[in-house]
């Protein structure tokens, strides 16, 4: 390759433009982080709202309205905007790490899958400054979200997220190709970590998942700002089209948010029980099982819609067969454990917290798949209380647990392991107190998203306590933000490989050089780093000799693209046609200029990477 | 320039001789994947709103088969053409690719001014987006396929300007294979439109 391509000389880099133009996959990690990890504290700043509302009886702290929109922007931004750009940082951080590649497929679609995601995130919130926020719920469902009942805000739900859509889709069809075609040589689809298979199945989610969903804002887009009449039952349109496109993308999408967590969880409790993961195959097997019975099931939301008694059913047992591939997965985890030399690092305790936690989450989900008993447990807080086990008990604990095991390999500097476990403990016992007394105020028949009850009804106590337990849980994540500041002030490097680790991204530098890997590894079996120490090797055998690393030009043109459809976006909303021509005109004019211009990239020479201390 | 001297002697299948190349065909086949799932949600839209007319004109008083006959005819040939422009990339004739693809841009034009004949003519006999749920599904459906060839045309108007610079190399081969297969794909979506919307439209009334 080097031999035709010019040899343009490395570019200058500082700053905050390094930041805007960087095509890095490292570096768009830590972005997706930042990003993510904002939206998350936004998120959680609404939860506390929230609970603070429903502490007491008819209290009144911030009233039924800003009720209203603080459920809808808690959900869509913890789903969207915190939940989704986790996920894709440790995608980031780790995928091409963990398959021995330089990079990913697409660094150029890589960046403006970010950059798409912020401003579709920036854009909806907004809304709060500019006449209100959405406030149909996360699900937006019609005729609630048209005009006639909803005001501005779910325009701004609308097209921030259309745009944060369009980056979440490029995103998994990038990660998508780079697994299939930038693997190592001898990495072989079955040697390929947990963690890998579960970002690859979950990117083959997001293809086929999203689109729905944009069709379903278009639709809705239509209705409410060109007169369409999709959802408008008095011209003939039908209010039912919207749950299915919703649910069509929405089922698939919490299955998009847990794999990745199940294959956090595998890497961790594998590595820190010293012991390969057991029943792999399985695992694989399982994690594609449930990514394929995930687009079986949307209905099962629809229950009380009046779709008649066979659909329920179909989709009732659709649902219950996806409790046999997580339950191969729960007893993988724990046959892992068993007999292992266990450590409960930071990482291993958020592991091992998340099993049983989405166990409990799991088995309620089995309970709402009985379409009789859902007509019960429909629309109260025992649905609240099932989704956050599964969501914050699985994802967010597998998030933590990936972050504290990922850290020292994305930033050079281990988080503290005291603090780590304070962390733990608070938004651990915080979690629990939380949602476990909802499942019995949604028994009891508290509805979701009403903004206050009587009292006297025996709801006070539980929404007391699940108050409580929400403070717990945001001193677990102050402490953890507290942890990332102590880790960023600490001078202490982390070593390449602290926790003794079995697969390639441990076999390189913390944090990595901008080539990952000087040399291309050769895989000779499953946990690849592993083989090697056993055999008693230093490290990884290179697949090549050392030459020349040639690397994609950082490019300012991704951030532009998203920035025009943002700008064009504020134009849809108010009906000014000048503003969405002068939106579409930049971001037709990158693409434009990104098509006639050739990236001849860069080289990093042989020397080079020998001088950074990199061993042949 | 210096770039591309060195590919003066192109490798067979050129659009997928490096990574890079092998990359974006599969990357693209994915997108189509995606597209796919597009393109049956909105059609599913429609189906089920296709007789919900509210009392506007409906697809039996509409749609006129001549004109879509004719437009059908003009974007399938169009497929064809660009099926030639492929072949003559795997000759590595980059002067017959640049004839076919005039042709198929022509004719893509050709069907778009058809389209926009006949967008017109159904808004003057009462039939606009605003109209009935019938009316929002059919703009939406073949509007968001029109857009899709309208993109189609502007993207294969600009490989072939910056081919005449750049010539036929690794790097702009995968770029016309992938115009190529786009523009299959917008012609397969329109096979089905023909079917669903229009034929599906003219013969019969309500269903059940």
């Amino acid at each position: 390759m080097s031999a035709h391509a010019s040899h343009a000389p490395a570019p200058n880099r500082s700053g905050l433009w390094d930041w805007l133009t960087t095509v890095d996959h490292k570096k768009i990690a830590i972005l997706y982080l930042i990003a993510g990890g904002i939206f998350f504290l936004a998120g959680g700043f609404e939860a506390m709202l929230i609970r603070l509302q429903l502490m007491y009886p008819e209290s009144s702290v911030i009233g039924a309205k800003t009720f209203n929109e603080m459920i809808t922007m808690h959900g869509t931004t913890m789903i969207f905007l915190a939940a989704m750009p986790v996920i894709f940082a440790l995608m980031n951080a780790v995928v091409p790490l963990q398959i021995g590649a330089r990079d990913v497929a697409f660094p150029f679609v890589n960046s403006l899958g970010f950059w798409l995601f912020f401003f579709g995130g920036v854009l909806l919130n907004t809304s709060w400054f500019l006449g209100g926020a959405p406030d149909a719920g996360w699900t937006s469902y019609t005729t609630l979200a048209l005009n006639q009942y909803s005001g501005r805000g779910v325009d701004f739900y609308v097209l921030g997220l259309q745009i944060a859509g369009i980056g979440t889709l490029i995103g998994g069809i990038n990660f998508l190709v780079t697994i299939i075609n930038m693997r190592a040589p001898g990495m072989t689809f079955m040697r390929m970590p947990m963690f890998t298979w579960s970002a690859f199945i979950t990117s083959g989610l997001i293809l086929f998942a999203f689109p729905a969903i944009t069709v379903g804002l278009v639709l809705l887009m239509f209705d409410r700002l060109f007169g369409g009449n999709f959802f408008n039952p008095d011209a003939g349109g039908n209010v039912v089209i919207w749950e299915h496109l919703f649910w069509i993308f929405g089922h698939p999408e919490v299955y998009i948010l847990i794999l990745p967590a199940f294959g956090v969880i595998s890497e961790i409790v594998s590595t820190f029980a010293r012991k390969r993961l057991f029943g792999y195959s399985s695992m694989v097997f399982a994690t594609a099982l449930i990514g394929f019975l995930g687009f079986m099931v949307w209905a099962h939301h629809m229950f009380t819609t009046g779709l008649g008694a066979i659909a329920n059913t179909l989709f009732g047992l659709a649902t219950m067969l996806i409790a046999v591939p997580t339950g191969i997965k729960i007893f993988n985890w724990l046959l892992t454990m068993w007999g292992g030399q266990i450590r409960f690092t930071t990482a291993n305790l958020f592991a091992v917290g998340f099993i049983p936690t989405f166990t409990i989450g799991g088995m309620t989900g089995v309970m709402l798949a009985i379409p009789a008993a859902d007509y019960q447990y429909h629309d109260s807080y025992f649905v609240v209380a099932h989704f956050h086990y599964v969501i914050v008990g699985g994802l967010v604990f597998g998030l933590f647990a990936g972050l504290y095991y990922w850290w020292p390999k994305m930033f050079g500097k281990m988080l503290n392991e005291t603090l780590g476990k304070w962390n733990f403990w608070t938004f651990f016992i915080g979690f629990h107190l939380t949602f476990f007394p909802q499942h019995f105020l949604g028994l009891m028949g508290m509805p979701r998203r009403v903004f206050t009850y009587l009292k006297d009804q025996d709801l006070d106590v539980g929404n007391f306590i699940s108050t409580i337990g929400a403070f717990g849980m945001t001193i677990g994540t102050i402490l953890f933000l507290v942890n990332c500041a102590v880790a960023a002030k600490s001078s202490k490097r982390a070593p390449a490989d602290p926790w003794d680790g079995r697969t390639l991204e441990w076999s390189i530098p913390s944090p990595p050089p901008e080539y990952n890997f000087a040399q291309t590894p050769l895989v000779r079996g499953l946990d690849a780093l592993w083989i090697e120490k056993m055999a008693g090797n230093k490290g990884m055998t290179p697949a090549e000799p050392l030459g020349d690393i040639h690397m994609p030009s950082p490019s300012f043109l991704p951030f532009l693209m998203s920035l025009g459809l943002f700008i064009a976006g504020y134009g849809f909303m108010y009906h000014v046609y000048v503003v969405v021509a002068i939106g579409m005109l930049i971001t037709f004019a990158c693409m434009f200029a990104r098509s006639i211009k050739d990236d001849p990239g860069y080289h990093i020479h042989e020397d080079e990477i020998e001088e950074k201390g990199v061993k042949a | 320039m210096a770039t591309h001297q060195a590919n003066a002697v192109l490798p067979d299948e050129p659009e997928k001789a490096t990574l890079e190349g092998k990359n974006k065909v599969l990357g693209f086949w994915l997108f189509l994947g995606g597209e796919t799932v597009l393109f049956g949600s909105l059609f599913a839209t429609f189906i089920a709103l296709r007789d919900q007319a509210n009392g506007g004109p409906t697809s039996q008083q509409l749609f006129d088969m001549p004109l879509v006959a004719a437009a059908t005819l003009i974007l399938l040939t169009s497929s064809m053409t660009s099926v030639m422009a492929t072949l003559a990339l795997h000759k590595k004739d980059l002067k017959k690719i640049q004839l076919w693809l005039t042709i198929t841009v022509l004719l893509g034009l050709g069907f778009l001014a058809l389209e926009i004949y006949e967008f017109v003519h159904y808004v003057h006999e009462g039939h606009k987006i605003s109209t009935s749920a019938f009316g929002s599904a059919f703009y939406t459906l073949v509007g968001f396929h029109g857009g899709h060839v309208a993109f189609g045309i502007i993207w294969i108007i600009l490989l072939q300007v910056s081919a005449v610079k750049k010539g036929l190399t690794v790097v702009t081969a995968p770029k016309f294979y992938l115009a190529s297969l786009y523009w299959h794909f917008i012609d397969v979506v329109w096979v089905f439109i023909f079917t669903v919307v229009y034929l599906m439209g003219m013969i019969g009334g309500k269903v059940g």
